[in-house]
């Protein structure tokens, strides 16, 4: 008997003891829980957002669009970039006025090329208020998920308010699970000693957040 | 009745020493003391936390209830968005087909995200026997694989060691694992964590294979989520072209929808955060961007036969917050490794006699290993009544009774060790259903009180080891109310 | 009002001046207390240490026993918890095990009917200010199954509150088992004593002279730990403190 028709088998035995529920899942499950916490207007929300990534370390920065270009030009080079990589579809007036050597995403390049650049400038898919968090789904001004996790500086520009969501369930819905998704909360960080919080481990140590609105 | 308890079991032999240490209690108190206030702040954020906690019951006991049903089809939903799923029924099965799998790579090492199923089923161990390497590349995990230690915890298996610990394994074993820590290393957190960043940076990069857990498999889309902190997860998830997870087959939920409980709950129940640093989620494989080659294995491993039990099976709704483990007073003070188990704590202490089965001592012995304050059950996020469990288990220990093994239907025996206790219980049992036995028994006892020493030798030491008996009164409440409000019939 | 009071083979063996305070207390109060000499014990400690068929007995000869009062009053958090919350489990699992309703039936209607003291005290008789006296400084242990098992919430602390000349100070860690849990106090005897110590130093550091609770199994354990460090520090149960007045002081 293969492995596969060995568990279900045993699935099966298991539940002899217990009456099917025929209803459909979403009356079977009550979900007396809220789609969002709280009443708010969306200036407030975009403020909570910025507020919750801020303290998880995240740097949030709020511009224009006629002033993006120059404030990424200035947070690129008060790093000392000198490579920053670029998703394929990223708009092409965000990094006109930077300076660094614009590093494209290629299959060939190895990770340890990756490695060599400083910082990364994307896009994001939804950004979630209530937790602080920006979630990249991998389109065109996204890129990869690697681009974003290798350099050591993450740049990322969410647009407010289209982009913008209260709630984890309000993301969900907005997301598409077929695609890869990542979901960032602040930088990389570990509770792994004493169980206290320490951020920058592995992902990137520098997490910048642009409210682009 | 506290002399009538013999076979002192496994729990407390291993706890004694954990007990005893008190730098290991001072971390422990440091860390889940830490880490409960904030977590009680995380959850207080949330004026929904109970109907969140009843609605992941719910979410939980229905996949359960039909959990043929949501496998098949999470099994469909993965194979159709590129990946290929696998069956282990036991940890042997497991390790096979994942070492096959590495083997059809041609690599001999992996890199690994902390995941508790293959812990579980000693993977590890079994690639080192086919000659591969696996680098374990969560920071606290690659504490307890450096320092040659055993997890204690499921979040922070390394939470038994202090800073200072923590840069001394550091120092001495990292240069024959990799990059050697750095020169002058200091036992500030962010130092250590930047040592484990450059230590395992090399290994990343180079990795071609990665093999993970999953906290979350969602049966409509295919979908698999890795909750985390470090970005360790996401390079392993990332990089590699071949990714291989080994997932719990109680891991599935039914709909996309239902990971909107789940991410909510988890953090905050875990780490005390609204959310963690990084989730990744994939479906399959996707052209151009991550592993080429994905592999899930479904793992059995005890879980079935955990299902097969009316009252045990709620254990499977467990995510793996650790929650219970942070608020238990005796984990607390007995530390981790007492527990003889991947899955340490209250949540251990019903799950490890229901995978492992109650046969050996520490199996036997694990249900005991709780006051039964209730604390677990209070803070647990799928609400999973782990006194009740205990409790029940205790039964399978002492009355035996069927159960299931290996998928098979046994009926088991009560176990040896007992055999003094259970005279006793049905000594005490006599007794309270005769009254007047009862009552010359505390007569007697009021009679000799003033020959009663307040400590004794042998198996009474186990009380008065460390506290006073209370002196025996001059009468009991019964002579004194007969004695007084007149005399009603005193047998009935 | 006429109640049966379910004493507990504990304190009707070991501390009978509770059984006595209880008894005061409610007479005080108006209440008709009787006390049916048959019973003897709920069978706590035998389903928590898995012997749930040995329990049925004790469970069906509470119920024989005080099936035909009005309400039960126990001065015992985790005795009260084993009625309410317990007992419908045993019949639940007994008819799981098919031998159909007839144990949830005998036991359905002690189940509602019993009350831990306190609750009594607040929610039936709707008091929290019993006319008590007790000039001293005194921290309070909820018990796990006091707060956690039947959810007495702050109803010790509003009686405390109500009483003459006491002084209620806050304990650190309180709402944290003192380690007694039954027959884990000897089966686990060194995590049992550590986490007993580690109530009494928390209870010390609050300068009371008294540390009181409502369930004398706990306070057996932690007075005999502060027996045995010799602290200074006393175990009352907190029937004992309602029922002291300025006309008949608690000792």
């Amino acid at each position: 008997m293969s492995g596969r028709e060995r568990i279900l088998g045993r699935v099966r035995r298991a539940l002899a003891d217990v009456t099917p529920d025929e209803r459909p899942y979403e009356e079977a499950v009550a979900r007396g829980y809220l789609r969002e916490h709280g009443d708010r207007t969306t200036g407030r929300t975009v403020e909570l957002l910025a507020e919750n990534l801020a303290d998880y370390r995240a740097v949030v920065h709020r511009c224009t669009a006629r002033e993006l270009p120059d404030l990424l030009m200035r947070l690129l080079a008060g790093r000392g970039s000198r490579e920053v990589l670029v998703p394929p579809g990223l708009p092409p007036g965000w990094l006109a006025a930077a300076d660094p050597v614009q590093v494209h995403d290629r299959t060939a390049d190895t990770a340890a090329r990756l490695d060599q650049v400083d910082s990364v400038v994307t896009g994001c898919a939804v950004a979630i208020a209530e937790t602080g968090t920006i979630v990249l789904d991998g389109s065109p001004d996204q890129g990869r998920r690697r681009i974003s996790l290798v350099p050591d500086h993450h740049v990322c520009v969410v647009r407010v308010p289209d982009q913008v969501v209260s709630s984890v369930p309000q993301a969900l819905e907005r997301l598409d699970p077929t695609r890869p998704l990542t979901w960032i909360s602040g930088p990389s960080a570990t509770s792994d000693i004493e169980l206290d919080r320490v951020e920058g481990v592995h992902g990137p140590r520098t997490l910048e957040v642009v409210v682009l609105g | 009745m506290s002399g009538t308890f013999v076979g002192m079991p496994a729990f407390p032999e291993a706890a004694h020493d954990a007990v005893a240490d008190p730098t290991l209690r001072r971390n422990l108190r440091h860390a889940t003391h830490t880490i409960r206030t904030r977590r009680a702040k995380a959850v207080g954020e949330l004026a929904d936390w109970a109907e969140l906690r009843e609605a992941g019951r719910r979410i939980k006991d229905h996949t359960l209830r039909h959990l043929d049903r949501y496998l098949v089809q999470l099994e469909e939903s993965v194979t159709a968005a590129g990946g290929t799923v696998h069956w282990a029924a036991d940890a042997d099965e497991a390790n096979r087909i994942v070492a096959r799998l590495v083997a059809e790579t041609g690599e001999s090492e992996v890199v690994k995200v902390k995941s508790m199923a293959t812990q579980e089923i000693g993977l590890n161990e079994a690639l080192e026997a086919g000659g591969v390497r696996a680098y374990e590349t969560d920071l606290a995990e690659l504490i307890v694989q450096l320092g040659k230690d055993r997890p204690s915890h499921i979040l922070v298996p390394a939470i038994h060691r202090n800073r200072a610990e923590i840069r001394d394994i550091f120092r001495t074993e990292m240069g024959a694992w990799g990059r050697p820590a750095p020169e002058g290393l200091t036992d500030t957190p962010a130092e250590l964590a930047e040592a484990a960043r450059l230590h395992l940076r090399e290994k990343f990069l180079r990795a071609r294979v990665g093999i993970s857990g999953a906290n979350f498999m969602v049966a409509e889309t295919g979908t698999l989520v890795v909750v985390e902190s470090e970005g360790n997860g996401r390079m392993c998830l990332t990089l590699p072209e071949t990714l291989i997870s080994v997932v719990g087959i109680e891991k599935v939920v039914p709909t996309w929808r239902d990971l909107e409980v789940f991410l909510q709950t988890l953090p905050r129940s875990s780490t005390a955060e609204r959310m963690n640093p990084y989730t990744s989620m994939w479906t399959g494989t996707t052209d151009g961007d991550g592993p080429r080659t994905f592999h899930l294995v479904l793992l059995d491993n005890g879980r079935t036969d955990t299902l097969a039990d009316r009252v045990g099976r709620q254990a499977l709704r467990c995510i793996r917050c650790s929650a219970c483990l942070n608020v238990c007073p005796v984990y607390e003070r007995a530390g981790g490794h007492a527990y003889g188990s991947v899955y340490p704590g209250p949540i251990g202490a019903i799950l490890s006699p229901q995978l492992r089965g109650t046969g050996s001592a520490i199996d036997a012995s694990l249900p005991y290993a709780s006051s039964l304050c209730g604390a677990c059950y209070e803070v647990c996020p799928v609400a999973i009544d782990i006194p009740e469990v205990l409790v029940h288990l205790r039964e399978r220990v002492v009355q035996g009774g069927p159960a299931v093994r290996q998928g098979n239907r046994v009926v088991l025996k009560p176990a040896k060790g007992h055999a003094a206790e259970r005279a006793a219980m049905r000594a005490a049992r006599w007794a309270f259903a005769h009254p007047g036995a009862l009552r010359a028994g505390q007569r007697l006892a009021s009679r000799t009180r003033r020959l009663h020493p307040r400590t004794l030798p042998g198996p009474v030491g186990a009380w008065t080891g460390s506290r006073d008996l209370p002196a025996v009164p001059a009468e009991p409440f019964r002579d004194w109310w007969q004695r007084t409000r007149g005399g009603k019939d005193g047998t009935r | 009002m006429r109640v049966a009071l379910f004493l507990t083979c504990v304190n009707d063996t070991l501390y009978p001046d509770t059984g006595r305070a209880v008894v005061e207390l409610l007479t005080r109060l108006g209440v008709e207390v009787d006390f049916p000499m048959g019973q003897t014990c709920c069978g706590q400690a035998h389903y928590n240490t898995g012997y749930r068929h040995g329990t049925e007995p004790l469970a069906r000869h509470f119920s024989d026993v005080f099936g035909e009062y009005e309400a039960i009053v126990t001065p015992s958090g985790s005795c009260g918890a084993m009625v309410r919350e317990m007992y419908p489990r045993l019949g639940e699992r007994a008819r799981a095990e098919g031998r159909g309703d007839a144990l949830a039936r005998t036991l359905a209607p002690v189940v509602p009917k019993t009350y831990e003291l306190t609750e009594f005290l607040v929610d039936v008789l709707g008091v929290t200010d019993v006319g008590a006296w007790y000039p001293h400084r005194v921290t309070y242990h909820p018990t796990c199954h006091g707060l956690r098992g039947l959810g007495l919430g702050d109803r010790p602390r509003r009686l405390l509150e109500a009483v003459k000349g006491l002084e209620l100070v806050e304990l650190p860690g309180a709402e944290e088992c003192c380690g007694f849990g039954g027959t884990f106090a000897v089966k686990n005897a060194d995590v049992s004593a550590a986490m007993g110590v580690d109530k009494v130093r928390n209870a010390e550091s609050t300068g009371a002279e008294v540390l009181c609770a409502a369930d004398n199994s706990c306070l057996m354990h932690i007075g005999g730990t502060m027996s045995r460090l010799r602290t200074g520090m006393r175990p009352v149960h907190i029937a004992e403190i309602l029922a002291s007045t300025e006309e008949v002081p608690a000792v």
